[in-house]
């Protein structure tokens, strides 16, 4: 094993048995906080009971869509953006100011618009997904060799086979990149929403748990969402990481 | 557009460095008067899509542009209103001073410790991924409702992307002057002072960027969820009482601050490219 995995490892053991020593001495009193092998423990009866299956499978459900529409839409408009320069320098601005403008603010609007369902919250959690991907695939569309393209037009390629063969395949490490945020800003968007309005899923779990200071559901769900969102980070990072070595780019 | 072609060619190298959610194009294009025309071209865009929207969603949640304007320029003219807007700046200022300080001690001490950065800067990245609003619950019982809760909650969405871009702009500051500092036997603190800082500034510059939008998100989700003055909890009580002339107001109000503040820090990030 590499010593800087191994100081890591040994840096989240140190830390997860020193919240356990504080819990055990009481410096972190237990209304606030239960100990670390209570809230694993908890975690797997909760998952082994299926009491809050149906909450959890709605809200990474959605979160999986969210971000399937983000990717999808984010990479067919970036295609389309590519192509007027005019029309991309006009919402280079909107991409570089994007994430300062707090998108729950448009939450209520959404309600109102679609209903108190599911659809807000997906809506909610593919804008804040979609951009992300949409400057990563401009980033990885600049950057296609010119002299593919070329070939591809003496080949007699079509528009589309041209994107599907050549295009895409060479900005795939880039799209990946936004795909990876993407994905951990559909699972925010989707938490988010659930925790200001909502009636099911994990967020509105977590806060409804919270409200009634009920600590065996709370803390698990939270370490279930940390957990998820840590791993499908780290595979997509892994993969991406193989498809630039294989590209040579890192 | 072949006016710019020089400009983007300086910009255009030293941007790539950055990072993944910021292209060559979104910090590159933004200059006057192309910016400008830009600009104008959005805002004009914008308004028509509202505009348009409004004519079909009608009044049950939407209010035109002129109204939205009116009823947000009444607000400002209330003292209630200043007293929220002048909580969310403290809590809002404070957050960000803590990202800032906190997130650039972050980024020097594994910017110039290779060791120290291959163990901790996954982690970093690791709970950049993580929805922070899950953690919400946890900050709240430690904190405490109120102010400090906010600040703690704006804090933890900025220092971390600070931090990761302060590494990376350390770790490309060239070795030549580096190694001309040992010469000179500069201690840390002039190291850092007189070369690491000044010759990394614009990328430090574009993380503060990102972390000055994220604090604020922070901020305003911390009082959505669990406060009693400020905009988030204006914000939240207006969708509460289905007040759409407020929720329409202070979005309208919201987006116009973080945009203009955002654009301008845009500019001023391209200005120490261009000088770099």
């Amino acid at each position: 094993m590499k010593s800087a995995t191994f100081w890591r490892i040994g840096i989240v053991v140190g830390f997860v048995g020193l919240l356990e020593v504080l819990c055990f001495v009481g410096v972190i009193p237990h209304l606030t906080m239960q100990p670390p092998h209570r809230i694993v423990i908890d975690l797997v009866k909760m998952l082994a009971s299926g009491a809050l299956n149906a909450a959890i499978a709605k809200t990474l459900g959605n979160a999986a869509i969210a971000f399937v529409i983000a990717v999808v839409t984010g990479v067919a408009s970036a295609i389309v953006i590519h192509q007027f320069e005019r029309v991309r320098d006009t919402l280079d601005l909107v991409f570089a100011t994007y994430y300062a403008i707090p998108v729950f603010a448009f939450y209520p609007l959404l309600i109102i618009l679609f209903g108190l369902g599911d659809a807000p919250q997906i809506f909610i959690g593919t804008m804040l997904g979609v951009v992300a991907v949409i400057v990563n695939t401009l980033n990885g569309l600049d950057r296609v060799p010119r002299v593919f393209l070329k070939t591809a037009k003496m080949g007699h390629m079509s528009a589309v086979e041209t994107a599907w063969r050549i295009t895409l395949p060479c900005a795939a490490p880039y799209i990946l990149t936004g795909a990876k945020l993407a994905v951990a800003y559909s699972l925010i968007g989707i938490i988010g929403a659930e925790f200001i309005m909502s009636t099911g899923g994990m967020g509105y779990e977590i806060s409804f748990a919270y409200n009634n200071f009920d600590n065996a559901i709370m803390y698990p769900l939270i370490l279930l969402i940390l957990i998820v969102s840590i791993t499908i980070n780290a595979l997509l990072a892994r993969w991406e990481k193989k498809l630039m070595n294989r590209r040579g780019l890192r | 557009m072949s006016s710019k072609l020089p400009l983007n060619a300086v910009v255009s190298g030293k941007v790539d460095t950055v990072a993944s959610t910021e292209t060559r194009s979104a910090a590159q294009d933004f200059h006057i008067p192309d910016g400008l025309r830009n600009g104008v071209t959005l805002v004009v865009a914008l308004l028509v899509f509202w505009q348009i929207l409004y004519w079909i969603v009608g009044e049950v949640a939407l209010r035109s542009p002129l109204e939205t304007l009116g009823f947000t320029a009444h607000l400002v003219t209330t003292g209630q209103f200043w007293v929220h807007l002048t909580e969310t700046a403290q809590a809002f200022g404070l957050a960000l001073l803590l990202a800032v300080v906190i997130g650039l001690a972050i980024g020097f001490t594994l910017g110039l410790n290779g060791a120290i950065a291959e163990v901790l800067e996954p982690m970093l990245v690791a709970v950049y991924s993580i929805p922070k609003i899950t953690l919400y619950p946890i900050l709240l019982l430690a904190f405490g409702l109120g102010m400090s809760a906010k600040v703690a909650f704006g804090t933890i969405h900025g220092v971390i992307p600070i931090a990761l871009f302060t590494i990376n702009a350390v770790r490309n500051v060239k070795r030549v002057y580096v190694k001309t500092g040992h010469v000179m036997r500069l201690n840390p603190a002039d190291m850092i002072a007189r070369i690491v800082l000044p010759a990394a500034m614009p990328e430090i510059f574009a993380g503060i960027r990102i972390g000055f939008s994220l604090t604020l998100i922070g901020t305003l989700l911390g009082e959505m969820f669990a406060s009693q003055r400020g905009l988030g909890f204006l914000l939240m009580n207006a969708i509460g009482l289905h007040n759409i002339d407020l929720i329409m107001a202070l979005t309208f109000l919201l987006v116009v601050i973080a945009g203009v503040s955002s654009s301008l820090l845009l500019y001023l990030n391209q200005r120490l490219y261009g000088r770099a």
